[in-house]
């Protein structure tokens, strides 16, 4: 990688975004919490080596919709999704599919970090040791190194491997779980709002460790800082009420979005 | 150049679909159903025990809930008897000659297992039955003697016929007079009100949980009395008034142990200080309940600061607003609304003290004791210590009536946590 | 007579505060006057006079009643011939008969002194009981007659109420601290009496626990029949075994119920697991002696073991399923207390639930559940009941399961049933046992309580 230039990158990234077929597609989606319909017949579409970002003000249904692309809303009792979600023309919905395959295929960072109360070597190992990912401990040392470097956290703590991972900073421990979700090597990584819990520099740290991920895994990540979704995605949808609003190219939507309603979120009429 | 590099991320690529993993993940799904297995068998087994417990406990008891009698004639008016002075009439020979007649033409020997199938009190029965009502002894009327614990075995099928003669506490000989009997329909078994209405005894088939009830009564009214006001006070002032120092914590950390003192430890304090400090009476359930006071106190404490915190903020801030002192905040709003609670918290405790047996022994409440007490001064026993003096017993009709006992304790518990969680369901606000 | 009086003093209060109140009403506006402005309301100035009536003369009337016996004791045995050749254990000896004697419990003729005595005792009783009556009576006169004159409109009675109030309050806190003074200082004292005979050495170290026999032969005492370890090493054992029993299956259950179990299955198996905790210990020693130890027995005998009918495993095994609850629920809470985030985070990794339960749930909540675990242990050492029908009496060592074995707690029951005098060393045994009992449970809980509040301040 190093040996190409970093726009030489960027261009054959968004080459490969444009040309090739949707990695996650999501057609008709509804959630149900009970009787209460959270999600309106979502048709959303997840790109390869792409940031998809998720606008919107809060309540709307971003953070279900992508709770709903690795089943994590099963986790909740009344919660009931209908339409079709698929991972590669796999319905991820299908009760063939296995939930556990799905979850190391998709990825997710949460809001707050939340290590593992364990060592920072121990977190990030957790993964690859539970789907068996490492035949040896050389192995997963080699799978720890490369999860923490991808993070860019691994100058950071590869000293002090073996303290506990809730002992660092929360800039450091978000990272700590971007390395973690990166360990079990996903195709796409979900981001429920992962800046939101920290200060400034160690957000924009975690934005540029964003930006280079993109190169290896597809992208979704719920923001609800329009500076953010503007400076980290190439695409975004924007919802309201439970109902996708418009999704379009980054740069469109910010200068020249199609719909009155994003037009007035983006410039701050309600929100 | 580019494309050739994505595309080697790509190969790193997991492949989620080969056997291998196929086989890792069914291995995983199988450590997932084993452990589920294993939840479900340890919540099998405590609520297996439980069934078991109970429905022994059941299959044991429910005997002791009837008690066969003989109801017998007695012709009072031939008998001598001096009505000045009925205690001393001689009711053995009257009560003799009035089972005789049942069973005639027996030898001497022949009568004495006779009369070993009926209560060895039987006389002090009918006297006692005269003395209450002397238009008996005018003529003719019936009396019904409880039968002895071995002829009540018989008939409640404890003692098989089947049995040799020479293992079982009853002759084939009593057996055919027990037969005799019965075919003149002498026998019934009707509900044991003796169990509820009688102190205890030493012969089975009188032993009764009327010492036993009402003692638990005194004691957990001493208990109630002295433990609810100073909870609730003490609870209030740690919760509203104390100011943070050492002292509090001191206060704190002790309610949080002695909370947790084995219960025994608070019997040895009974009677080194009650009873051998302070001279109060042995066996009084004013001593027991004071001993159960302090064990309830912790808990009651402990209780009603949980319901004293859970009243929001915003209602002190209201009773305050409106002049209200502090005194008046809490007695008239917080405590008014933190009341269900703290009464449910306060019959839950009362129903651990109920079922609270170590303490009373060493205080001496398994005395002996023949009739109720009448009051916190008078010597008893009480419910649980009962149970534990029956089954000590060596009579057979002893377990039966010790499981008779602990059905009925737990009748009283029973009724005691629907009182609970009735008031908590009816009362209890959630803020 | 002193359930009369206290009656009486209610009685009392209740007029005066009724009259206290009229009173107060009256100051407030006198005939044909302005209302005057009253610092507190009329019922402040009746329940003021109300504290001032009963709560000085119920004080006085506890005090009395506390010490009277020990005062007329004292004032009995001084004038008794011969009182002082003997020592306190014949006094008190003496003394009881007297007592006896003055009740009318006739065993025998009394000699001519102790009838004397006995007179002596029944007219100061007499002249006690007149004594308390009149003196409370008149104090709580003087107080309502003080408690009704301070009534005027600028009295601030609500003030006088309400300190009466915090004080009371405040002594009632301080009950927590008196209960454990009571419970430590009657433990040592009476332990230090023992001690006094037989040496702290021999029974902390002694693997004799033979009480009986230094009775027999009061000499022997000091002969190492007290040694207390083999009691202790009995105490273990049940315990353990107990522990063995509820701790997997405690866990266990509160890992199904938090984790897999529907919740409506939750709301129905959960109450019925507290029941467990519920049911009074004696009903538990019951059921053990009548049904689990004789199939125990049976079953050690079957596999051809030595098995004694009051087995260790027997006893063990009945009280690990009391403790049952404690550690399930106490396990429950551990669990509940772990960030919903914890368990997402796992979950998002792909982990199964179980997976999850194994390696991140226990993990974080393992400091919980250990407190509760200690919490347990100390209940199964205290448990007094089922030992007490269903262990064992004679201390042994032995590693036999199916052997008897017998407790702390049995020990003090069984040396303390039956007569107590505190003069003889078996009594004063149980005391210095109750004081190991007392010190190992403390420990057990402080730790635990610890352990417990650590925890709990890291989430």
């Amino acid at each position: 990688m190093n040996m190409m230039s970093e726009a030489a990158v960027e261009k054959a990234l968004d080459q490969k975004m444009n040309e090739t077929a949707y990695k996650m597609v999501g057609r008709d989606v509804s959630v149900y919490y009970g009787e209460k319909r959270a999600l309106f017949d979502v048709n959303l579409n997840v790109r390869e080596n792409t940031v998809t970002a998720l606008i919107g003000p809060s309540g709307c249904g971003k953070s279900t919709f992508l709770r709903c692309l690795n089943r994590m809303n099963d986790t909740i009792e009344s919660c009931r999704v209908t339409g079709k979600i698929t991972l590669d023309e796999d319905d991820i919905y299908d009760p063939q599919i296995d939930v556990v395959e799905l979850r190391a295929r998709v990825g997710m960072v949460f809001q707050k970090p939340n290590p593992f109360p364990k060592s920072i070597y121990d977190n990030i190992a957790y993964g690859p040791k539970i789907h068996g990912l490492a035949r040896n401990k050389a192995d997963l040392d080699q799978i720890v190194e490369s999860s923490l470097q991808k993070a860019g956290l691994w100058s950071e703590v590869k000293d002090r491997l073996h303290e506990s991972g809730t002992g660092l900073s929360g800039g450091q421990q978000q990272r700590l779980c971007i390395a973690r979700a990166v360990a079990v090597s996903p195709e796409v990584i979900l981001m429920d709002e992962p800046c939101s819990a920290l200060d400034p520099i160690a957000t924009a740290k975690v934005e540029e460790l964003i930006h280079e991920l993109r190169s290896n895994f597809s992208i979704v990540i719920v923001t609800h800082s329009m500076q953010q979704a503007a400076r980290v995605s190439q695409r975004t949808a924007m919802f309201h009420l439970g109902h996708l609003v418009e999704e379009n190219d980054t740069d469109k939507m910010f200068t020249n979005p199609d719909d009155q309603r994003t037009q007035d979120y983006i410039m701050g009429r309600f929100g | 150049m580019s494309t050739i590099e994505i595309e080697a991320v790509d190969s790193q690529r997991v492949n989620w679909h080969s056997d291998e993993m196929k086989a890792r993940r069914k291995s995983r799904y199988a450590a997932e159903r084993r452990l589920k297995a294993y939840g479900m068998t340890a919540i099998i087994f405590a609520l297996g025990f439980l069934a078991f417990l109970i429905s022994s406990l059941v299959y044991t008891g429910h005997k002791a809930f009837t008690q066969t009698v003989a109801t017998v004639s007695i012709d009072l008016s031939a008998a001598e008897i001096d009505r000045s002075n009925l205690m001393d009439a001689n009711w053995r020979d009257i009560v003799r000659d009035a089972l005789r007649a049942q069973v005639p033409d027996l030898t001497r020997r022949q009568e004495r297992a006779y009369f070993d199938l009926f209560t060895s009190s039987a006389p002090f029965l009918v006297r006692d039955t005269v003395i209450k009502e002397p238009s008996r002894l005018d003529g003719t009327s019936s009396f019904t003697i409880p039968m002895s614990d071995r002829a009540d075995q018989l008939a409640k099928g404890e003692i098989s016929r089947d049995t040799p003669e020479d293992q079982r506490r009853i002759s084939d000989e009593q057996i055919g007079m027990y037969d005799q009997l019965v075919s003149k329909g002498l026998i019934s078994s009707p509900f044991n009100w003796g169990l509820f209405l009688n102190a205890d005894s030493r012969f089975p088939e009188l032993a009764g949980l009327a010492g036993a009830i009402s003692g638990s009564f005194w004691s957990l009214l001493v208990c109630f009395a002295i433990s609810f006001p100073i909870g609730i006070a003490a609870a209030i002032y740690l919760e509203e008034f104390a100011p943070k120092n050492r002292l509090t914590d001191l206060i704190e950390i002790n309610i949080n142990n002695l909370a947790a003192v084995p219960s025994v430890v608070f019997g040895l304090l009974g009677l080194a200080v009650f009873l051998n400090g302070f001279g109060l009476p042995r066996s009084a359930p004013l001593v027991g309940g004071l001993v159960l006071s302090l064990m309830t106190l912790p808990t009651l404490i402990i209780v009603t600061r949980v319901s004293l915190k859970a009243v929001p903020s915003s209602i002190r801030e209201a009773a305050l607003g409106v002049g209200a002192s502090k005194h008046e905040m809490i007695f008239h709003h917080v405590l008014a609304l933190a009341m269900p609670t703290i009464m449910t918290g306060a019959i839950i405790s009362l129903a651990r003290a109920l079922g609270e047996t170590a303490p009373l022994l060493l205080i001496g409440m398994n005395a002996f004791i023949t009739s109720p007490p009448d009051g916190i001064f008078a010597a008893s026993t009480a419910l649980p210590s009962q149970i534990y003096i029956w089954a000590d017993s060596p009579e057979r009709g002893f377990v039966s009536r010790t499981s008779a006992a602990i059905l009925v304790l737990l009748g009283f518990l029973i009724v005691m946590n629907a009182i609970a969680i009735f008031l908590r369901q009816r009362f209890e606000r959630r803020w | 007579m002193s359930g009369y009086l206290i009656l009486f003093l209610a009685a009392m209060a209740l007029i005066v505060s009724y009259f206290g109140v009229f009173r107060a009403s009256r100051a407030a506006t006198p005939a044909g006057a302005v209302r005057l402005k009253q610092h507190s309301r009329p019922i402040y100035h009746g329940l003021n006079a109300a504290i001032w009536t009963a709560v000085p003369a119920f004080i006085f009337l506890l005090l009395w009643l506390m010490f009277q016996n020990s005062v007329m004791n004292q004032l009995v045995i001084a004038s008794f011939p011969g009182a002082e050749a003997m020592d306190a254990a014949a006094k008190s000896l003496q003394m009881s008969e007297i007592r006896q004697v003055a009740a009318g419990n006739l065993f025998r003729q009394p000699t001519p002194e102790v009838a004397a005595a006995a007179e002596h005792l029944r007219s100061l009783q007499s002249t006690s009981m007149y004594l308390m009556a009149a003196l409370t009576c008149c104090i709580a006169a003087v107080g309502a007659f003080l408690g009704f004159k301070v009534i005027s409109p600028r009295y601030r009675a609500r003030h006088s109420v309400e300190t009466a109030v915090t004080v009371f309050m405040m002594f009632s806190s301080l009950v927590a601290i008196i209960i454990t003074v009571g419970i430590v200082g009657s433990l040592v004292f009476e332990a230090l009496h023992f001690f006094a005979r037989v040496p702290v050495t021999e029974f902390l170290f002694g693997l004799r626990w033979e009480p009986q026999i230094a009775i027999r032969a009061d000499q022997v005492a000091g002969q190492g029949a007290f040694g207390v370890l083999p009691v202790l090493y009995g105490t273990f054992l049940i315990s353990a075994i107990a522990m063995l029993v509820a701790v997997p299956t405690g866990i266990l259950s509160a890992v199904y119920l938090t984790e897999y179990a529907h919740p409506g299955f939750r709301a129905v198996v959960k109450p019925m697991l507290e029941i467990l905790a519920g049911v009074p210990t004696v009903v538990y020693g019951f059921f053990a002696v009548l049904t689990v130890a004789p199939a125990i027995r049976d079953l050690g005998n079957a596999v051809g073991i030595p098995s004694s009918p009051n087995s260790a495993l027997a006893t063990g095994l009945v009280m690990g399923v009391m403790i049952i609850p404690f550690i399930s629920s106490l396990s429950d809470d551990a669990f509940a207390a772990v960030p919903r985030a914890m368990r997402d985070g796992s979950l998002a990794l792909g982990a199964t639930k179980g997976e999850t339960i194994r390696k991140v749930l226990l993990p974080a909540a393992l400091p919980g559940i250990i407190g509760g675990v200690l919490l347990a242990l100390s209940r199964a050492v205290g448990e007094t009941m089922i030992v007490v029908m269903a262990a064992g009496l004679i201390a042994k060592i032995t590693a036999n399961p199916f052997d008897a074995v017998t407790t702390v707690t049995v020990q003090i029951v069984t040396l303390l049933i039956g007569d107590s005098e505190f003069d003889n060393p078996k009594t004063l045994a149980a005391f210095a046992l109750g004081l190991v009992l007392f010190v190992i449970t403390l420990c057990l809980n402080l730790i635990a309580l610890r352990t417990v509040r650590k925890y709990r301040e890291k989430y």
